[in-house]
């Protein structure tokens, strides 16, 4: 269905990543925020609740990211499309309560606008260190959709992708925005309402005294009802069967949780759906000789490292990450038999360049260029990856990580080399 | 001559508050001699009186002893992550506001790990009941130190006694701003009832605490008795004195306990001051130039 004129604010405008977050929350017909604030997402929640009366949405701002997300869940239990804010340290804070949303396949968003880390880290500076984190966070077994915006128009339209994504698949959905995206304004553009395409709650619609919670239809989601209809909810974090209740211990012990409770399905409704949900922009894939794999606003200088090595005489493509999760593994391996190797710019020490690995089955070298954060990579240091990866004749097991420019500075090349061993 | 009188038993027996109780999930997991059946039963008996409708109430619950009330009553109910059932609550109250929601927890769930959401939403007065079932420990783990252990009770984690000073859930929910705080044994269950129905009735934030004894643990480890040993206690124990200051309700180790109606005010609530709020709000239109600050 159409997005909502009243909801669309169609225009125009000159504003950062995080008031385009909020703008494309709200577009996509979020109606609650609960938040904490926190470096560098704040904006995001005094954008959203500038505007939340004249939309109808609330806001309340929370004791801490633990009540953030836990009112997060109750609000969408109630029938609204919601979602929360924040950064690192508060995504920490918030895992538990992540892993109830997955387990009751709860459809809410999670923005979380990286920095610098561990702990408190560099809070106003950037990072892209909380990838394995998305995916991995809370304990146990489920999965999620994870989105990396590299512009304030894409934050505006990716947050509906989000909130589509996460009504489709009943999962937690999280935009793995940035600093430097967050912060950087640039122009986004809001289409008019008619344009924007929004997936609704999709609600049971048969007999009261027929419904199962968590009987899925052939996409292995379940259509889901809100409190105060009558359904006598039975809403419980414990593993449960297709009707909501616990398995006991016995059960447990004696019988196939994966043939008993809904477990096998927090992570089966993702990866057997994958094809459905993956994106990718991929550019000069074909005849490659190296590709560059990257996500956010890395992405954006890898570009320029791009151009240069192609009128060095390289022949380099490019595959950037919408979705960072489910991560394009077929996409990968198909790729890997055909390249000399990857390239896999990242601010972290390498998260992102794992997973390129692990895909890439042997086929291919990957070169990690990693970044400790604060700010982004020199594009020299991506093209120098390039070229060691275009020249390299060894074949690698591991990731190798490639020497950059301040490294050599500090260490000297043979003392970094040493070093990387 | 009387005939003589057989017992003769239905084949399926029906209890008046089994419409309210998921059936099916009888037997409940509580202990012989625990309080917080009986809590349920006042529960129940309080919905009966009110008259709901009862598709429009919730019931959150956390995690503990406790906080297993949720899976055996037929609502709505919600049975969430440790500490958190009162943001969760937070979360469907101001979803749909049409919706009563009531809290029905433990003293470790709500006023430990949960004890920051339950300072701030009675400062907000978020419109909510929260039942707060008091057994001076950690029950459902094993019989663990509580901060509601009174000093120099024996736990599992306090093997030598006791030496923290515990908690005092009224003037805790007084000072935070609760507009109906009330206390009442999981003996008192008649007055228990009436409490939760005038919770119910007062629009805000309302806690009304139940002193529950704990066969397994506390009475046990303690060597106090059984369930009934206990009631037996706060039988001779405990004195109503309604109105009373709260600082006055810290509750010494088998000592009297204090039970009543402490605190029954009038605060706005927070979907007032919001509604409030928003009639005076700016609305800002729409526009197509620079939108930063």
């Amino acid at each position: 269905m159409k997005a909502n004129p009243e909801d669309v604010f169609t225009g125009v405008y000159y504003i950062d990543g995080d008031v385009a977050c909020a703008y494309g929350a709200i577009a996509a017909g979020c109606k609650f925020l609960a938040g904490y604030p926190i470096t560098p997402s704040t904006e995001a929640a005094e954008a959203f609740v500038r505007r939340a009366p004249e939309v109808g949405a609330l806001f309340i701002q929370m004791e801490d990211e633990l009540g953030s997300i836990a009112a997060v869940l109750g609000a969408a239990w109630a029938g609204k499309k919601a979602m929360t804010i924040t950064s690192g340290p508060g995504f920490s804070l918030m895992m538990e309560n992540i892993g109830l949303g997955a387990a009751l396949e709860i459809p809410f968003v999670i923005i979380n606008i990286q920095r610098g880390g561990p702990s408190t880290g560099v809070p106003t500076r950037t990072g892209q260190a909380d990838i394995m984190q998305s995916r991995w966070g809370s304990h146990g077994d489920y999965e999620v959709i994870a989105l990396s915006p590299d512009s304030p128009q894409e934050s505006f339209e990716f947050m509906i992708k989000a909130f589509n994504l996460a009504e489709r698949y009943r999962c937690p959905v999280m935009l793995m925005s940035d600093e430097c995206v967050g912060h950087m304004t640039e122009k986004v553009v809001i289409p008019p309402a008619s344009e924007i395409e929004i997936e609704p709650r999709r609600f049971y619609k048969g007999p009261k005294e027929d419904y199962i919670p968590y009987k899925r239809e052939s996409d292995l989601v379940s259509p889901i009802v809100k409190a105060g209809d009558g359904y006598n909810l039975y809403i419980i974090g414990l593993t449960h069967d297709e009707r909501g209740y616990p398995i006991s211990d016995e059960e447990a012990l004696k019988k196939d949780l994966d043939k008993i409770s809904t477990n096998r399905y927090l992570v089966d409704k993702i990866r057997k759906n994958r094809d459905d949900i993956i994106e990718v922009v991929e550019d000069q894939i074909d005849g490659a000789e190296v590709v560059v794999v990257s996500y956010g606003i890395t992405s954006r200088v890898a570009l320029k490292a791009i151009e240069q090595a192609r009128s060095d005489g390289i022949k380099v493509g490019s595959l950037r990450l919408i979705t960072v999760w489910p991560f394009p593994e077929k996409r990968i391996e198909e790729i890997a038999a055909r390249v000399k190797g990857f390239v896999v710019p990242e601010i972290n020490y390498g998260q992102v360049a794992f997973e390129v690995d692990r895909c890439s089955h042997g086929e291919a070298n990957v070169i990690l260029v990693p970044h400790g954060g604060a700010s982004v990579h020199d594009p020299k240091d991506i093209l120098g990856a390039i070229h060691r990866v275009a020249s390299e004749k060894k074949r690698y097991e591991n990731v190798i990580e490639y020497t950059t420019g301040l490294e050599m500075s500090v260490f000297g090349k043979r003392l970094a080399e040493i070093a990387r061993k | 001559m009387e005939a003589s009188k057989t017992l003769t038993i239905e084949k399926e027996q029906r209890h008046p508050m089994d419409e309210l109780l998921r059936m099916d999930r009888i037997p409940h997991i509580w202990c012989p001699g625990c309080g917080i059946g009986a809590a349920v039963s006042a529960f129940a008996a309080a919905l009966e009186k009110l008259e709901f409708d009862l598709d429009k109430v919730c019931v959150v619950s956390g995690i503990g002893c406790t906080g297993r009330v949720a899976g055996y009553i037929k609502l709505d109910s919600f049975h969430t992550t440790h500490g958190r059932a009162i943001p969760f609550a937070t979360g469907i109250k101001l979803g749909n506001p049409d919706l009563k929601v009531v809290v029905f927890s433990g003293d470790g769930d709500l006023v430990s790990i949960g004890g920051n959401h339950f300072i701030h939403a009675a400062r907000r007065n978020i419109d909510m009941v929260v039942i707060c079932v008091n057994n001076f420990i950690y029950a459902m783990t094993g019989g663990q130190v509580a901060p509601t252990t009174p000093i120099p009770a024996y736990t599992t984690t306090s093997p030598f006694g006791n030496f923290e000073p515990p908690s005092n859930i009224p003037r805790l929910a007084e000072a935070a701003g609760a507009v109906y705080v009330a206390r009442w044994t999981a003996l008192h269950l008649r007055r228990l009832t009436e409490s939760i129905v005038e919770a119910f009735q007062r629009p805000g934030f309302s806690v009304v605490e139940v002193i529950s004894p704990c066969s397994m643990y506390y009475s046990r480890i303690n060597k106090l008795g059984e369930g009934i040993d206990m009631l037996r206690f706060y039988h001779d124990n405990a004195i109503i004195r309604h109105g009373e200051p709260t600082e006055n309700l810290d509750i010494d180790y088998q000592k009297q306990i204090i039970i009543g109606r402490f605190v029954d005010r009038e605060r706005p609530t927070f979907m007032d001051s919001y509604r409030k709020w928003l009639s005076g709000a700016e609305s800002i239109s729409k526009e197509k130039v620079d939108e930063k600050n």
